[in-house]
């Protein structure tokens, strides 16, 4: 019987590149700003590192296909080093992969690191990604807001919610998530939105607005996992172990047969069981100290917390007007740093970025933004689209 | 036995612009414009070409369980998108049509249609499906502009339970260069309208007529309605009077379409037999290059789909003179680098997955029972797991559906945004993502009424392949956008 990796695997160093526009840098400078970071916090070499991860998430820019980009950019020399690839949910896969190459005890020390450099492309938004040769020939063209909104149709029907009110909650979530990247130093948007301001943006897919709507960023993020005995022989005292990891990925079920209503993201549904289960959680609305959800798009986060268990079905948008998901609302933080409407969004790092997030918090060092006692931090990654897609979710504790 | 119209469809495209929009954009250079800025025209929106049109009008014309029946498919029209590629074929396809049902094109005049019908009349074709169908193209302020519309109309030949008879029909033929538009060309080159009508109509067409007349064994004034489309005013009347006819000169459906170029003479016909009393005989004329004349009986049976009546009622009406110009490619609009995504098409792909995609084939699983589209290797219910070669071929096609979720789509690239996309969810238990056409954005809601049309869904601009697919529309009349 499988016992999962819980305690299993500990994150001795993180690292982060700052997030943004960052025409000053290649994906190659954004990989090594956060290499630097998590080789200095977690006070190894780079030769002691065995086997890394690397994930990006968009094919036509970048840094072009394999893992041979990020070998050469890091200079990591002779060792296996994978490329994973699971649209947005890329980042938490790289950790994924480091983190069971750690677990099985086939390595002592790996290393995941996510990149992406979406602002090569010459426009905002994403570049339309290749669906396959028989997709191409009948799936309709769409964004992936158009991907988002649509949960906004099916919620509504669903819980009989209003328009204006959905409207209302949803904007309520990035003006949440702005309040909180102002607190942010490596956020891509640091700057307070009113509401008034979110609800009249120009429209992106409807009920989408502008500030529906994540960052187009530039970014990196690394993690150098190891086994808890390791990380006490070199020294670390106070250190987060992973706690659980989960996907769940569409067969098909959503987007073919009647048995989903639109009004929720099934695969959030199904990781989230077995990451509780994994990380021996019962009642998350209690338990988690902070959330770092895929906040692509506002609507998106919103039935996230009911999909998380976190909320109870239909009471998201009560719970997201009355501040439950605030920094400071007394309830579960959730988006911290900014999510990714604020923090940014490069594909193959998001997953990577939630978690060092949490990794942040759960060791103090999250300055003005500190979650005070943070023992257990939830990453919830997507990729895809509601009803095609993946979802990702990690949890990270201190250990005990 | 009698032979003869067994079935008859139309289609028109949805949108339509006031020809009062036209003038108005114009009224800089050509102000005489403005005194035929009379009714409104239909045009196709940017997914709709002769093969889709002539889908709809098929599809009105004969039901899914006539289709077996069905044993030759003629597609007559002078702006088909292939030169070589049966356009034919596609429409043949997406009809769900048996694999030996012959298929060709009548082309090349604007009386393709009608001598298809001639030739199909003396071959007694006994299920032939004639369908004409036309998107004419002009330059921007001309007068055939402000004159031609689109559209299709369908025909289904054979003995049995007749809508029209056929009496006779006869054909002459005239190198006369009335107009040319050279291959390609997407403009005609007209000669004086005086010249055409006296040289032209007024002496070629009675050839044409009398020998049909004699073939039938009915003196001119015997007939009680006179088909006969022409772009120069005042010609049928004139032609009608020549022949001794006294009855009614038919509607040109200028005013509410547009003239449909070698669909025009159908279209204008499946019109008449809408309301032609039992035993009325009707003149059917096709001029270009000579002309043909058929004569018919009808029967006072009626078409059993929504016809001429139904299409033109089915109507998005707009003052978006631009809207057009850009749909048929008068202007180059700047659509921004999402536009710049590749659009090779994998022939491969759509060849091996040909069903799906043209007939909307679903696979009913006999394990489960699920309707499922796209159908893979295995059934998609958790558990079952069928091969797919065990799956029942159900057409979505004319499935009932509705809207289960939505968005109206304002980043993506597209022709004319916003992009309506959202789930489908059909009745029988199938459902996929699709795009809705023809739709205001603020009229779709979850729930609402979906049925499905075969539309273009991207043109490669290097090879010119075109790739079709099936969207959703909102049933019944649409609700204006």
């Amino acid at each position: 019987m499988a016992t999962g990796i819980k305690d299993k695997v500990a994150i001795i160093g993180m690292g982060c590149s700052r997030f943004g526009e960052r025409w000053d840098a290649s994906e190659e400078d954004l990989l090594a700003e956060a290499f630097d970071e998590a080789l200095a916090d977690a006070g190894i070499e780079r030769a002691q590192i065995e086997a890394a991860w690397f994930g990006s998430g968009v094919d036509g820019v970048n840094v072009g296909n394999s893992a041979i980009p990020a070998s050469t950019a890091l200079r990591l020399d002779g060792i296996p080093v994978s490329r994973v690839e699971n649209m947005c949910a890329t980042g938490t896969e790289a950790l994924r992969g480091a983190a069971y190459a750690v677990a099985s005890g086939a390595v002592d020390i790996a290393l995941a690191v996510g990149a992406e450099k979406l602002k090569d492309t010459g426009y905002g938004g994403l570049p339309t990604p290749f669906k396959g040769a028989f997709n191409d020939l009948w799936l309709p063209l769409g964004s992936a807001p158009a991907g988002f909104a649509q949960l906004a149709a099916g919620y509504r029907t669903k819980h009989q919610v209003s328009k204006q009110d959905l409207k209302r909650a949803i904007g309520h979530v990035s003006w949440k998530s702005h309040q909180n990247g102002v607190l942010s130093p490596k956020a891509h948007l640091r700057k307070e939105v009113s509401m008034d301001a979110i609800l009249n943006a120009p429209m992106i897919a409807e009920p989408l607005g502008l500030y529906d709507c994540c960052g187009v960023s530039d970014g990196a993020a690394a993690a150098i996992v190891t086994t808890p005995e390791i990380a006490r022989s070199l020294g670390h005292r106070d250190f987060v172990t992973i706690k659980a990891i989960q996907l769940s990925i569409s067969s098909g079920v959503e987007s073919t047969t009647d048995a989903w209503d639109g009004s929720h993201v099934r695969n959030t549904r199904n990781a989230a069981k077995r990451a509780y289960a994994e990380a021996g959680i019962d009642d998350p609305r209690k338990q988690l100290s902070l959330m770092e959800v895929h906040d692509c798009f506002s609507i998106t986060e919103l039935v996230t917390m009911e999909d998380l268990f976190v909320s109870g079905e239909g009471e998201a948008v009560r719970d997201v007007l009355d501040g439950f998901y605030d920094r400071e609302g007394g309830g579960v933080p959730c988006q911290v740093d900014g999510g990714l409407k604020c923090f940014g969004h490069p594909i193959g790092a998001s997953g990577l970025r939630m978690a060092y997030e949490s990794y942040t918090q759960l060791l103090g060092r999250a300055g003005a933004r500190q979650i005070p006692n943070a023992s257990l931090g939830l990453s919830h990654n997507l990729g895809g689209v509601p009803y095609l897609g993946i979802a990702a979710i990690s949890i990270l504790g201190l250990h005990s | 036995m009698d032979f003869g119209i067994t079935a008859v469809g139309a289609y028109a495209p949805r949108l339509r612009l006031s020809r009062a929009a036209i003038a108005a954009a114009h009224r800089w250079m050509a102000p005489a414009l403005a005194s035929s800025a009379k009714g409104e025209r239909a045009f196709c929106s940017w997914d709709e070409d002769a093969i889709t049109m002539a889908v709809e009008a098929a599809r009105d014309c004969v039901p899914p369980e006539g289709r077996a029946g069905v044993s030759s498919l003629i597609l007559a029209s002078t702006t088909l998108p292939y030169a070589d590629m049966s356009n034919a074929s596609v429409v043949a396809g997406a009809l769900d049509l048996r694999e030996g049902a012959r298929t060709a094109e009548a082309t090349g005049s604007q009386r393709a249609a009608t001598s298809a019908l001639a030739q199909a009349i003396e071959a007694r074709a006994e299920g032939a499906l004639l369908v004409a169908s036309e998107r004419p193209t002009a330059r921007p302020a001309s007068a055939q502009e402000m004159q031609q519309g689109a559209g299709a109309a369908a025909l289904r030949l054979g003995t049995g339970e007749l809508i029209a008879k056929a009496l006779g029909a006869a054909s002459v033929n005239a190198a006369f260069a009335d107009h040319v538009r050279a291959a390609g060309a997407t403009a005609d080159y007209a000669w004086e309208e005086r010249w055409i009508r006296d040289e032209g109509y007024a002496k070629i067409v009675p050839r044409a007529i009398s020998a049909a007349l004699a073939e039938a064994g009915i003196p001119a004034g015997e007939l009680a309605h006179f088909v006969m489309p022409s772009p120069i005013r005042g010609a049928a009347a004139s032609v009608a009077r020549t022949v001794g006819f006294r009855g009614e000169v038919a509607d040109d459906l200028v005013a509410g379409c547009g003239l449909t170029g070698a669909a025009h003479p159908f279209l204008m016909l499946a019109k008449v037999l809408e309301t032609a009393e039992a035993g009325e005989k009707i003149l059917l004329v096709g001029f270009g290059q000579g002309a043909d004349a058929i004569v018919l009986e009808a029967t006072g049976r009626r078409p059993a789909g929504r016809g001429v009546t139904g299409a033109l009622a089915d109507r998005v009406p707009t003052e978006d003179y631009l809207r057009m110009l850009s749909f048929y490619g008068r202007i180059e609009l700047e659509w921004g680098m999402r536009a710049e995504a590749a659009d090779k098409a994998a022939l491969t792909a759509a060849w091996r997955e040909a069903g799906q995609l043209s007939a909307f084939k679903a696979g009913r699983c006999p394990d489960c029972g699920t309707i499922q589209f796209p159908q893979l290797a295995y059934c998609v219910t958790p558990g079952c797991g069928a091969h797919a070669e065990r799956f029942e071929q159900v057409s979505l096609a004319d499935a009932p559906a509705k809207v289960l979720t939505y968005t109206a789509d304002w980043l993506s690239y597209h022709p004319a945004p916003p992009l309506v996309v959202g789930f489908v969810q059909f009745e029988n238990g199938a459902r996929l993502l699709m795009e809705t056409v023809d739709a205001d954005p603020a009229a779709v809601d979850v729930g609402l009424p979906l049925r499905m049309v075969f539309r273009l869904k991207k043109i490669d601009a290097r090879s010119g392949f075109r790739r079709y697919f099936w969207k959703a529309t909102p049933d019944g009349v649409a609700a204006t956008g």
